[in-house]
């Protein structure tokens, strides 16, 4: 049967078992809305920007494990893809991403609405394709797929000109994949296997750091037999979050810059560091001769690119997370690791981070600690701005299922949670989605409140209100003597020109969270005392519609414990004193 | 150091600004580059010679792998290769110091393959070093134009 190039991409995305896909229409596109307008099996949710429409997919995405498909014109609405590309890219969200692109006969000339997004998103895809016949629409699209999830997961760009898209030809849909340059390897060397069960075996102070990939490759069960088998505890990155249950004895929280100190301190004495599907971030490490001096390191990766590439790997194993761990699971032998595990129970009773929030005052951590105790931990999935708010979510947050958290790591992306959000009620649309914001971020995407509403998803945002740019405040105070400059979102041009601290005849803020919310139709709750934290949060969650919680935090709460940038991590300032 | 990196690729559009990005965006500038078919008409390969850390292009070498239109990479500096270039050298000369010039041409042999009143071409392949010492030799005498292609390799034996 012979089919439109627009009418093959839906037939694809169908074969793909695709439900759901992020869009806003353009001309460039025409066909392909036309096709998607009276298909029942598809669900087409039109974001109000192409931006919110990547960041929506990537949230669906890193919640569900399935791809996430976004959908923009030529032009300005593929460029405005590209810092979800990018976010999604760095992070190895599997996407697949359609742009329409001016029909083949005008390609640079500069026509209306021209971009060469092919050239533009070169190091911000795992692949892309600019279509120039409709016959290889079909294996295009089941190549892209299987780029996308497979190997190390990331986003593939397809973009098809205007008059590919009504041509016609015969469709077909081929069954497998053949390229000849792409062929992830699964199974970890066996040898190297028995080395790190061996080194796992002879270790007294090991240590897990597990990273994204433990999710990506669905290895979150294997993880927790190897640390439970062996008795090793285990810290998560950011990426990693949930892979590993938070509410576990063995559990260390996250490491890095502004980890856990009995992460940060296991990582410096440990003697064996097992990596797991992590890459040695630079906010990971700090300064790189102290990350983990005395240790042996084994290294699993389904990225060869990534062995050796900032630390020295002592044993490697390039090999699917999933697939080596439950390889590696027969060999270990139980253990326990008793002088280390009592060390690790000693910091984790004088950790800062689960000190009970201060009576009282509304605290950021007062309201996250809400929201864990409200909540089912396994039913929830949290999104984060980047920020203050995003470290604040990390840290006071337990996660306990993989899945369960969605934040923009490597790019760090601000704008990024409240779509993402989107998406992942979308994918779980029984589970309690919360976004934790700040002030700043939430306004560089709060347009998709309007998306929201009209698809009637009940997302909880929370914002940490604290009139300020926290995280970049929190630098300028600690390392620029306190001087705010352009962080006082409150600022008017009453103001002084320069101002280190924040009083009571202050300005009000803007934009007025509560009315903005009521404005796009959503539910706004404002809260300014530590006692109605919790019925406020009730209320949200009970709430069938989208609700906004402007929560009026403490100015100058910090992030705590931190390394400063280029520090060793075991080296953290834990309060305003030292 | 120097490095020589051969690389086999799908022959189509857009797979040249792949590999060259992953350079770029290391601040790498390729010294010299050639691109062209192989035995099959859908595999090219390319010759790049650049110049950076050992590490950074160890790193380098393993994300060109990770291209989905790469189907090999080899770093062929340390292999024994046989390496050729060829440039194309117009240079000013007069009835009195053409012959000088064509001795020169001869002991390295090269070709003279244009002649005209004040000037003639030349046509010399070889390893970069023969190139350069040539280019050397006839700088005095006044070269007007210097065309040269990038390096193509070939390791010796059955490998």
């Amino acid at each position: 049967m012979k089919l439109t190039g627009a009418e093959m991409v839906l037939k694809s995305l169908l074969e793909e078992g695709v439900e759901k896909v992020f869009g806003y229409p353009g001309g460039a596109v025409l066909s392909i809305y036309d096709v998607l307008y009276d298909e029942p099996q598809l669900e087409h949710i039109l974001t109000r920007h192409e931006q919110g429409a990547a960041h929506a997919a990537d949230g669906y995405a890193r919640s569900t494990g399935k791809p996430g498909v976004c959908i923009a014109t030529s032009g300005p609405g593929a460029t405005n893809l590209v810092t979800g590309l990018a976010t999604a890219y760095i992070d190895s969200v599997p996407m697949v991403a359609f742009t329409g692109q001016v029909a083949t006969s005008m390609l640079g000339t500069d026509a209306f609405q021209e971009a060469d997004i092919t050239g533009i998103t070169v190091p911000i895809t795992k692949h892309n394709y600019l279509v120039q016949d409709v016959k290889d629409i079909p294996r295009i699209i089941k190549e892209a797929f299987h780029i996308a999830t497979t190997g190390r997961p990331g986003p593939v760009l397809i973009d098809i000109p205007n008059d590919v898209q009504a041509d016609m030809a015969e469709f077909e849909y081929p069954s497998e994949v053949n390229l000849r340059g792409y062929k992830p390897n699964y199974s970890g060397h066996g040898l190297q296997i028995k080395k790190a069960s061996q080194a796992i075996e002879e270790a007294e102070r090991p240590v897990i750091y597990s990273g994204g990939g433990v999710i990506a490759s669905g290895g979150a069960e294997e993880l927790r037999e190897l640390a439970r088998k062996a008795q090793i505890p285990v810290t998560t990155t950011l990426m990693g979050l949930g892979a590993f249950p938070e509410t576990d004895e063995l559990s260390l929280g996250m490491l890095g810059m502004h980890g856990t100190e009995q992460a940060n301190y296991a990582i410096t004495d440990t003697d064996l560091l097992i990596a797991i599907g992590a890459r040695f971030d630079d906010r990971i490490t700090g300064k790189l001769e102290e990350f983990a001096p005395e240790a042996k390191v084994i290294h699993i990766d389904i990225d060869p690119a990534e062995v050796s590439k900032r630390v020295a790997v002592d044993i490697p194993i390039v090999g699917d997370v999933k697939t080596v761990l439950a390889e590696l699971n027969q060999m270990v032998k139980e253990q326990d690791h008793q002088e280390w595990y009592q060390q690790i129970q000693e910091w984790k009773e004088e950790s800062i981070v689960t000190q009970p929030p201060i009576a009282g005052k509304l605290t950021a951590k007062k309201v996250i600690n809400e929201i864990d105790n409200l909540t089912d931990n396994d039913q929830v999935v949290i999104t984060t701005e980047v920020g203050q708010n995003q470290m604040w979510a990390a840290q006071y947050h337990r996660y306990t299922q993989p899945r369960s958290f969605a934040s923009s790591g490597g790019l760090g992306t601000m704008g990024y949670g409240f779509p993402a959000a989107l998406g992942a009620q979308m994918g779980n649309p029984e589970k309690d989605v919360f976004c934790i914001a700040g002030d700043g971020s939430f306004q560089m995407n709060l347009q998709e409140l309007a998306t929201a509403v009209s698809y009637e998803l009940p997302v909880n945002v929370i914002i940490l209100n604290n009139h300020y740019l926290g995280m970049v405040r929190q630098w300028q105070q600690l390392f620029k003597e306190r001087r705010y400059s352009s962080t006082c979102l409150r600022k008017r041009k009453s103001c002084p020109d320069n101002c280190a601290a924040p009083g009571d005849d202050c300005p009000e803020m803007t934009p007025n969270f509560v009315k903005l919310a009521e404005a796009f139709g959503a539910v706004g709750i404002r809260v300014t005392e530590a006692e109605d934290v919790r019925g406020a949060l009730e209320r949200a969650i009970a709430s069938p519609k989208p609700v906004v919680l402007d929560f009026i935090i403490e100015e100058e709460e910090n992030v705590f414990p931190m390394v400063p940038a280029g520090g060793a991590i075991n080296n953290m300032i834990l309060g305003e004193g030292n | 150091m120097r490095h020589t990196v051969s690389v086999l690729v799908a022959n189509k559009s857009g797979v040249l600004a792949r590999i060259a990005s992953l350079f770029s965006r290391r601040g790498y500038n390729i010294d010299s580059l050639s691109v062209g078919t192989t035995e099959d008409q859908e595999v090219s390969r390319i010759t790049i010679v650049v110049e950076g850390d050992e590490q950074v292009l160890e790193q380098v070498t393993k994300q060109l792998n990770k291209l989905i239109d790469v189907y090999k990479v080899s770093d062929i500096t340390n292999d024994s290769s046989i390496d050729r270039n060829l440039a194309l050298i117009k240079v000013q000369a007069n009835l009195d110091n053409r012959s000088e010039i064509m001795q020169i041409v001869d002991v390295f042999r090269g070709k003279v393959v244009d002649v005209a009143a004040n000037s003639l071409v030349i046509e010399m392949t070889g390893s970069e070093e023969k190139i350069e010492a040539i280019e050397e030799l006839l700088r005095p005498f006044g070269i007007i134009e210097l065309v040269k292609t990038g390096k193509i390799a070939m390791v010796r034996g059955e490998k």
